[in-house]
């Protein structure tokens, strides 16, 4: 089965509906989708629910969804670069779920693993245990969180071979394992596609039977801190 | 007369132990990667998936795939790892981090945390934060005591949503080193220039005697 498509619309042909549940790799802007993503604004696809660590910025990564108003609901753990966003969430546009950021990516991890909850000290005490399940483990107290599974996981990586195994390049890893992991169908936008073989198996960060589709495309990778030394 | 920014960083880098694994959350707590102290190696975690951090970039080797927790481009060092964000939470949550050095808007004497969010005013997201200090082995806070109107930030109870109950195990501020036991807040040291008795008037905190 062929895994390579020619756009980032062609592969999400057929996939995208109104009102699915999509998981998205990246962090800040480093590592995002962000073809995918704006193969998704042309599409007009609208009350989509992401589950994404965060919402880029008001005209980069997810933020060029919030402009169109494609988003119902977000689940992250930090939002504070997009004011856009902000102006949505505060008058109650859009909905917001706050998952602490190690608890997004286990429920991310553990829904693309079979695994339907966890256990977790995280948030034991704070606003993000009310409503939860509370339980004892050798008298430490732990809360119950579900497992994410999605309808479309988009993830970015640096290299994919035909089959679809992965490479990441440095932190642009990030989410997009667990995100990938954690979509019933997961499609891939990467810088570069080498022939199958070429990749050292012993050195792939995800395995191809997590992708389904891939595309390659150029990236503008645009930086959010722009931070230099003083020398 | 109190520590500055700076003078409260490197207060807060003799906490550091030798081969120790240490996250350094945004703000102040940045700054004690400038004062590491003479033989002690550690290895800094950034949560968005990288161990051993090096130095901000000069302009030649500035790389957008390579950036800390605050979104700020950064290097690598020879020691370097990279892994997804569901494992760097594992060694968070494992305990494998040995200590956490985070900024606060609000600290109480039994150790809760706040620094996440404003109702109404300000609503970033957590972040790694609760996980940070449900995970690691010591939770160490760098803040100013009191704020802009004097008021105290060290309380007795905290009034802004919690980051994590009871996780603090000390205290760095302008003022001084207080420590979380039994009962309040126990002096270790104050700030060049500052006495007991000016550190005890800007804490609300129950202050237990040595």
């Amino acid at each position: 089965m062929k895994k390579i498509f020619n756009s980032a619309e062609d592969a999400l042909s057929g996939i995208l509906k109104d009102g699915m549940f999509i998981a998205a790799g990246g962090f800040g802007l480093c590592g995002i989708p962000e073809l995918l993503l704006a193969a998704i604004k042309s599409s007009g696809t609208k009350e989509l629910i992401f589950a994404s660590n965060n919402a880029g910025v008001d005209d980069f990564g997810i933020g060029i969804l919030l402009q169109t108003r494609q988003v119902k609901k977000m689940i992250s753990s930090y939002v504070g670069e997009n004011a856009e966003f902000m102006r949505q969430y505060l008058s109650g546009e859009l909905e917001l779920e706050f998952n602490p950021q190690g608890t997004l990516a286990e429920r991310m991890r553990a829904g693309g693993s079979g695994i339907p909850a966890f256990y977790t000290k995280t948030g034991v005490g704070t606003i993000i245990a009310e409503g939860k399940e509370h339980k004892n483990f050798d008298g430490e107290t732990y809360i119950m969180e579900k497992s994410l599974v999605a309808d479309l996981s988009i993830v970015k990586a640096w290299k994919a071979d035909e089959t679809g195994n992965l490479v990441f390049r440095k932190t642009a890893r990030n989410f997009n394992p667990p995100a990938a992991m954690c979509g019933k169908i997961c499609v891939a936008e990467v810088e570069e596609i080498v022939p199958t073989g070429s990749l050292d198996p012993d050195l792939i960060h995800l395995p191809g039977i997590y992708v389904h589709r891939i595309i390659k495309g150029h990236h503008e990778k645009r930086i959010e801190q722009r931070t230099i030394r003083e020398v | 007369m109190a520590w500055d920014r700076n003078q409260m960083a490197a207060r807060a880098a003799k906490e550091l132990q030798d081969g120790w694994y240490v996250n350094l959350g945004i703000g102040i707590p940045t700054l004690v990667s400038n004062y590491i102290p003479e033989g002690i190696e550690v290895t800094l975690q950034s949560e968005n998936g990288m161990l051993g951090m090096g130095p901000f970039p000069t302009e030649e080797n500035l790389d957008p795939d390579l950036i800390n927790a605050g979104k700020q481009t950064i290097t690598e060092l020879p020691q370097t790892s990279y892994f997804d964000s569901a494992q760097s939470f594992g060694m968070i949550r494992g305990g494998k981090i040995a200590m956490a050095i985070l900024g606060a808007m609000e600290v109480s004497e039994n150790g809760d945390l706040a620094n996440w969010m404003i109702p109404g005013k300000l609503v970033k997201g957590m972040g790694g934060a609760m996980d940070l200090v449900a995970g690691v082995g010591r939770v160490v806070v760098v803040m100013d005591h009191t704020n802009k109107h004097g008021e105290s930030k060290v309380l007795k109870n905290c009034t802004l949503p919690l980051t994590g109950k009871a996780v603090i195990d000390r205290i760095i501020t302008n003022l001084g080193v207080l420590d979380v036991v039994e009962g309040g807040l126990k002096i270790v040291e104050t700030a060049e220039g500052v006495t007991s008795e000016e550190l005890i008037r800007s804490t609300e905190a129950t202050i237990v005697s040595p």
